[in-house]
């Protein structure tokens, strides 16, 4: 049974309380192991914040979430990831359906060098949509609206892409990713390259793409955190350089009362 | 060591103070002026080297030249000869040539048969007999006329003196001949453009999909470096090696299919366009990969995983993505190449260009010649006014190369994207 198939029966039911569920990740980059042995589970329609120092492997569980880490020649992983059930990793399943159930926004603002529009429908296209051209014009709309960007580009929908602000560029790939209709959203580090207000403007969207969508965020900013996600993982490197979840659970409780001495001294910065 | 280390005190060292600071800023600025110096007068020795080569080529393409004609063409009509029908033609011909030579001129092709433009032709070349006795250059024609004057009217007292362009309509269209001054580059023209349409049909293609494959899909392996390293250092092999190589296997090897014996064509060898357009493809396919290559590789990650994070397929970041951005590179690289394949002579002198083709090549399977090797051909040949139709030629050439160039950078230009 492919992911398609499963996700299908599962969005009947409509019973699956994760939408992602990693069990005994290991991660390895050739012989060096990036990610040690990583369990949690994601909750459904919630903003997940990854968070610890860098080099601790955040973006690597990331990647791996939506099988980016194929693209790394000598990338390896061991354990199990779970999307509707059903094992991302098993040999039956195409990374290429994977992707597209499971979107990714960059840290670095990467918009094809395209109009807006080609930008937002190059996606669907490519996974096989067909439609007229008002219904390519209604998803467009759809996709730059659901990234809070429609107002402002609405009359340069032909203009490149990369002629936008950064900020802008930055809604604009979360729209292009919005518009292949995916449940998961991968957001490693969206908000580093920006600035104070587009930075509060994707902060604000996140909170209502929360309502249809799954989002996971990497951040080392502890605000933004604090201010956007439901739960947050700690992620630290042990002796080996390998990284390891120290904690997971509700944000306020992260950020109020962690239950690790490590944890503590990260977030009020003592630490990392 | 921060134990040793005093946060108020100062670094020991000099660093200039005072009057000290001025004079250490002139000494900078006067090592800057001296490279800059250096720089210029590197640009002006570059720029001499093309002046100089530049003169010499119009030098010998333009100027006075000394005509002697068996009769005045004046003499043969009362009106300009282009105006007269073609009998009016005949009858002058008659009229002038022996009947036994006129015979002859018959039974090749009856003059019934023939064109207006061949009777004249041949009233120019048995009756009038335009003969160039002497050729000078442009400068001397410039600028000491009168010395030119007096030296033909000593030494060739029924020849008259005409400003000549070696360089004109009738030389790029007429074929090779022995007589400078009826020769023309056509058919090395044409030669040339059909090397260079077989040698890019090949080499494109086969380049581009090559470098595709090694950029993108080969994977880190043994086998895939040591192609590498043998596509690069191909790429440096002398191209008369290349010459060497289609003799042996174009030539000789698949004579049949080269020479078109397969394909019903019985009066020709293996010397052919065929053969040389398949050497020329060799020749310039380890460049066109390279350049590939170096096309696919400016292509930026983020783009890529922009395209696979949607659910791209590998084909599809590479046919939507990789190859468009990769799309100007590509061309100004294709277009160096084309401009290699246009100049190279060695290894088509190998492969047996021939140097004496009168006719134009009207398929693969003919022999042909190309402009370098026309141009090699007269510099060799005794005699000033061969010099002078190389020199035309080299201006072919040289035009031809610039107008690819410029093509090359127009499409890039058009092609252009910004990240
Ligand atoms: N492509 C790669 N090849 C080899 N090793 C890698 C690769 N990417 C990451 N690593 C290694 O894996 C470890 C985890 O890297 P990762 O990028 O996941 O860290 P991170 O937590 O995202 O850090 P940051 O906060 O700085 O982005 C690091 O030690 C890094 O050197
Ligand atoms: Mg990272």
């Amino acid at each position: 049974m492919t992911v398609a198939e499963l996700s299908a029966v599962d969005m009947a039911q409509a019973n699956g309380r994760y939408a992602v569920e990693l069990h005994n990740t290991h991660i390895y980059y050739g012989s060096f192991r990036a990610v040690k042995d990583v369990s949690l589970q994601i909750e459904r329609q919630r903003i997940t914040a990854f968070i610890g120092p860098s080099g601790c492997g955040k973006s690597t569980v990331l990647r791996a979430i939506n099988r980016m880490n194929d693209l790394i020649p000598g990338s390896r992983l061991e354990g199990r990831i779970l999307f509707h059930g059903k094992n991302i990793y098993d040999p039956d399943v195409d990374p290429v359906e994977v992707r597209r159930r499971i979107g990714m926004v960059f840290q670095k603002p990467n918009p094809f060098p395209k109009s807006i529009y080609d930008n937002i429908m190059f996606g669907p296209r490519i996974n096989g949509w067909r439609g007229t051209k008002a219904q390519a014009d209604e998803l467009v709309e759809r996709a730059l609206r659901g990234a809070a960007i429609w107002d402002e580009v609405k009359d340069k929908l032909h203009q490149p892409g990369t002629a936008l602000s950064g900020g802008q560029q930055q809604r604009l790939c979360i729209a292009r990713a919005l518009a292949v209709q995916p449940e998961v959203i991968l957001m490693d580090e969206p908000c580093s390259a920006l600035d104070p207000i587009s930075t509060l403007k994707i902060e604000e969207l996140m909170l209502e793409l929360r309502r249809n969508y799954t989002i996971i965020i990497v951040t080392h900013n502890m605000q933004q955190a604090s201010r956007v996600s439901d739960y947050t993982a700690f992620f630290l490197m042990d002796a080996d350089r390998a990284g390891q979840l120290v904690e997971y659970g509700p944000t306020e409780q992260i950020f109020t009362s962690p239950n690790d001495k490590r944890t503590e001294d990260y977030i009020s910065g003592r630490f990392g | 060591m921060s134990t040793t280390l005093n946060p108020g005190e100062r670094p020991t060292g000099y660093l200039p103070e005072g009057a000290d600071i001025n004079r250490n800023i002139a000494a900078r600025r006067l090592r800057g002026k001296i490279w800059q110096a250096l720089f210029f007068s590197s640009l002006v020795i570059g720029l001499l080297a093309l002046g100089t080569l530049l003169y010499t080529i119009i030098d010998d393409s333009f100027g006075y030249i000394a005509v002697q004609t068996k009769i005045d063409p004046e003499e043969l009509s009362d009106r300009p000869l282009a105006e007269l029908s073609k009998e009016e033609l005949i009858e002058i011909l008659r009229a002038n040539i022996s009947a036994g030579l006129f015979r002859r001129f018959d039974r090749d092709e009856p003059f019934s048969e023939r064109s207006k433009e061949s009777v004249l032709q041949l009233i120019e070349e048995r009756v009038i007999g335009r003969e160039v006795v002497a050729s000078f250059k442009l400068t001397e024609s410039l600028l000491e006329r009168e010395r030119i004057e007096a030296t033909v009217r000593e030494r060739f007292p029924r020849a008259r003196l005409e400003f000549h362009s070696w360089l004109n309509r009738d030389f790029l269209t007429r074929p090779m001949s022995s007589v400078p001054i009826l020769a023309g580059v056509g058919n090395a023209i044409l030669g040339s453009l059909w090397v260079i349409a077989i040698t890019m049909i090949l080499a494109v293609p086969i380049g581009i999909l090559g470098g595709v494959y090694l950029e993108e899909y080969a994977s880190d392996t043994w086998y895939y470096r040591l192609i590498e390293t043998n596509i690069n250092n191909l790429a440096g092999v002398p191209s008369i090696i290349y010459g060497i190589l289609g003799l042996a296997v174009f030539v000789r090897a698949l004579e049949p299919l080269t020479s078109g014996a397969a394909f019903g064509v019985t009066d020709s060898n293996g010397r052919t366009i065929l053969s040389a357009g398949l050497t020329m493809a060799l020749l310039v396919l380890p460049l066109m990969i390279i350049n590939a290559r170096e096309a696919i590789r400016a292509v930026p990650q983020s783009i890529r995983q922009a395209s696979y994070g949607l659910g791209a397929t590998k084909w599809q970041t590479v046919w939507h993505h990789v190859l468009p951005n990769a799309l100007p590179g590509i061309l100004t690289g294709t277009i160096l190449s084309m401009s290699r394949a246009m100049g190279e002579t060695a290894p088509l002198i190998v492969v047996g260009a021939s140097t004496f083709v009168v006719f134009f090549p009207d398929s693969v399977f003919d022999k042909f010649t190309v402009i370098p090797i026309q141009i090699y051909n007269w510099t060799s040949q005794p005699g000033s006014q061969f010099r002078n139709i190389a020199a035309a030629a080299i201006i072919v050439l040289l035009v031809t190369l610039l107008l690819l160039n410029a093509t090359a950078i127009l499409l890039r230009n058009r092609f252009k994207r910004s990240y």
